[in-house]
């Protein structure tokens, strides 16, 4: 409680945000910035740059397979890599949830969704929707910020029911504009749900930039507002995006509620394959991202202690090509879906009406 | 004259409103510099600059609730929501504030207000971009809903729209913004809301579309003349007001009737169609009168997107079905 004092008597406006520094501890040069450690183990490092290439090497594949048309429309991860592997390799995929918005691929496989899913999700199939048993990730949410009410009940339940698990909400700097996400932060802050709101700052929606979006000089900024701690950080820094969100599960399961995360980036290709980013990125700054690019980061500082060379690279680079190509495999060979799949699922049991519909359409009427 | 299709009769509108009434602004998700993900608004903000012509943050609550308080100081908003699924989220803005304005305050604040959106199946996009939810809206009295099918009624609509005092939902079938192409006067015109257009002559049934539905009804009718049957095609243009007279009329003339549409079945704006001519035109009727829609099944996947919506080949075996009807 605040001590005895006498109240002000003239206005105390409350300062405007300064432009906070975002955490860093992995330097662009692959060096760990004066003082700073890794914080992961090898195998960890190696495990997140796995995922990292993984999950460039998926979309890389996606946006050929597109390009053919051979599959439908998606956003691929480019240049959000750390930050999607970073905050997903600080859970625990046994206890603890991914809610993504649709751009969190790599955070989804470490959670154990297999990739022939999600290959059949971007082949527009609607089994592409099913979520393997015991995986702890809700579906690809198309609506921007509709999952961020999602993760805080997420939380809250598991709170509720003394579950140790936390649950983390991804979402981009546009979507952090919507109602849905200040809603969440409130109750999150009023119910101290473990949640953390994982903000991709990837400095466009679609063509609205950072600036457009939001008058806030830092977005990170918000959480004070309502009622818990907000953290900045380099988002193509593995390290510093696994530190910071280590923490914010630590206060998380130590019962002292939620976390913003807003995670610095770049997005390095289009929004979606359906969008022409020449007409609005500056391409001086692709280049100058491109210098700060997540991968090779991590590739140089495991180089620098001897735990990485070109041979490593190409065999893992065919490995990965060789996985994924057989996710894509798997989906193709997965039974192609008929008019029936859309009268399944759409209650427990179909209503009289469904019945009639389904039957006079697979009847050919 | 100009040959256009159907994104280029909406801009061709917009510039033309706002060249004329400097009240008119338009607002939306990525409207500006990019001139909309669609390039409706394309070349807008660089002819009329970012104050008029404005990248709204990303939330349709409040692009469309700012709209109103913009309209009731004398501005006249043109917002798009980038997808009518995603007009959901400002749903509570449009139809219970926007709409009823008028009504609650007796007339004292009104909104002029046009809601651009595209909506409708058949291109592929990811979830919720798909749906068709217009009835959804026109159960909100106090908001007009005009759903044109081809470049000379875009043009015309939007014009009517943007001056009609009260709020107008304006849909743009998407599947049509590219492949439907048209003669477009250059100069001001409008299409008068509640005026059905006759598409298609015809003296055994009349087939009932609107926006989307009305080419594959064309289809469906041509499918049916080959088997003998001639189909009277109309195209409502506006839901919201119904051209009541027009509908009668045009059921009368054949006595059998079926209505199209991509929405659901249930409470489908179909049912409100067919309720009124129930009414209105029975004893004109020589058999049921039928609907073709989607079923009542959420919007599906891509992949099986071409089993949900209604076909010209589905159309055309309720038009036969519904000739041997007695
Ligand atoms: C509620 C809602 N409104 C609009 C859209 C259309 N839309 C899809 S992605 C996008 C931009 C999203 O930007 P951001 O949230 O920053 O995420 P990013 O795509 O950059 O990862 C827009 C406007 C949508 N999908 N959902």
């Amino acid at each position: 409680m605040a001590a005895k004092s006498s109240p002000p008597t003239s206005a105390q406006f409350l300062p405007d945000a300064k432009p906070v520094a975002p955490v860093s501890v992995l330097a662009e040069t692959g060096k760990l910035n004066r003082g700073a450690k890794p914080g992961m183990t090898k195998t960890a490092v190696l495990e997140a740059l796995r995922l990292m290439m993984l999950g460039r090497a998926f979309d890389t594949k996606c946006l050929s397979l597109q390009r053919q048309g051979k599959l439908g429309t998606f956003a691929p991860i480019f240049g959000q890599e750390a930050t999607l592997v970073g905050t997903a390799m600080a859970l625990d995929p046994a206890h603890d949830w991914v809610v993504p918005q649709y751009r969190e691929l790599p955070a989804i496989i470490r959670q154990g969704q297999p990739m022939e899913r999600i290959a059949l999700y971007r082949q527009g199939h609607p089994d592409g929707g099913i979520i393997a048993e015991g995986v702890n990730v809700m579906a690809t949410q198309v609506s921007l910020a509709a999952q961020i009410p999602h993760a805080v009940g997420l939380a809250w339940g598991l709170k509720m029911q003394n579950r140790p698990g936390v649950v983390a909400v991804y979402f981009g700097d546009g979507a952090s504009s919507e109602g849905d996400f200040h809603e969440s932060c409130n109750l999150a802050g009023v119910v101290e749900a473990p949640v953390i709101f994982v903000l991709q700052n990837n400095g466009w929606a679609i063509s609205t930039p950072r600036d457009i979006q939001s008058g806030a000089t830092d977005l990170a900024a918000r959480a004070p507002g309502y009622g818990f701690p907000g953290v900045s950080v380099d988002g193509n820094d593995l390290f510093a995006v696994h530190k910071v969100t280590a923490e914010a599960v630590t206060r998380a399961r130590a019962g002292l509620g939620p976390t913003l995360i807003e995670a610095h980036c770049f997005r390095m290709g289009p929004h979606t394959t359906a969008d022409d980013p020449t007409r609005y990125v500056d391409p001086a700054d692709l280049e100058r991202w491109a210098k700060r690019d997540p991968i090779d980061r991590v590739q140089k500082y495991l180089a620098a202690e001897g735990n990485w060379d070109k041979a490593t690279e190409e065999t893992w680079e065919q490995d990965i090509a060789a996985e994924v190509e057989a996710a894509f495999e798997a989906a193709s060979a997965h039974p192609r879906a008929g008019p029936e799949a859309i009268y399944e699922h759409v209650y427990a049991e179909p209503t009289p009406t469904i019945i009639r519909q389904r039957d006079a359409h697979l009847g050919g009427q | 004259m100009a040959e256009m299709n159907m994104v280029e009769a909406i801009r061709s509108a917009l510039k033309l409103e706002m060249e004329r009434d400097e009240r008119v602004i338009v607002m939306g998700e990525d409207v500006g510099h990019l001139g909309g993900v669609f390039r409706a608004t394309d070349g807008l903000q660089q002819f009329f600059g970012s104050s008029r012509v404005i990248d709204t943050p990303l939330a349709e609550s409040v692009i469309a609730g700012s709209a109103l308080g913009l309209a009731i100081t004398g501005m006249v908003p043109v917002i798009e929501m980038q997808f009518l699924g995603f007009t959901q989220q400002a749903f509570h803005q449009i139809c219970q504030q926007m709409s009823r304005v008028r009504f609650r305050t007796r007339g004292s604040h009104t909104a002029q207000i046009t809601i651009r959106s595209p909506f409708g199946g058949g291109v592929r996009t990811p979830e919720f971009h798909s749906d068709s939810m217009e009835a959804q809206f026109a159960q909100s009295s106090g908001l007009k809903i005009a759903m044109p099918a081809n470049p000379y009624d875009a043009k015309g609509l939007l014009l009517e729209a943007i001056r009609d005092p009260d709020p107008v939902l304006y849909l743009e079938p998407l599947r049509g913004y590219r492949l439907i192409t048209g003669e477009v006067p250059r100069d001001d015109y409008t299409v008068p809301f509640g005026r059905l257009r006759v598409v298609r002559e015809g003296t055994d049934v009349t087939v009932i579309a609107w926006s989307g539905a009305v080419p594959v009804a064309e289809k469906a009718a041509e499918i049916a003349a080959e088997q003998g049957i001639s189909a009277h095609v109309v195209d409502l243009r506006t839901l919201v007001p119904l051209d009541e007279e027009g509908l009668v009329a045009a059921v009368e003339k054949t006595g059998r009737c079926v209505v199209v549409h991509e929405s659901v079945a249930l409470a489908g704006f179909g049912a409100e169609v067919i309720a009124f001519l129930q009414e209105q035109a029975f004893y004109s009727l020589e058999a049921p009168m039928r609907r073709v829609t989607a079923p009542d099944a959420p919007y599906p996947m891509p992949g099986i997107e071409d089993f949900y919506i209604p076909t010209a080949e589905q159309v055309a075996r309720a038009i036969a079905q519904t000739m041997a009807d007695q």
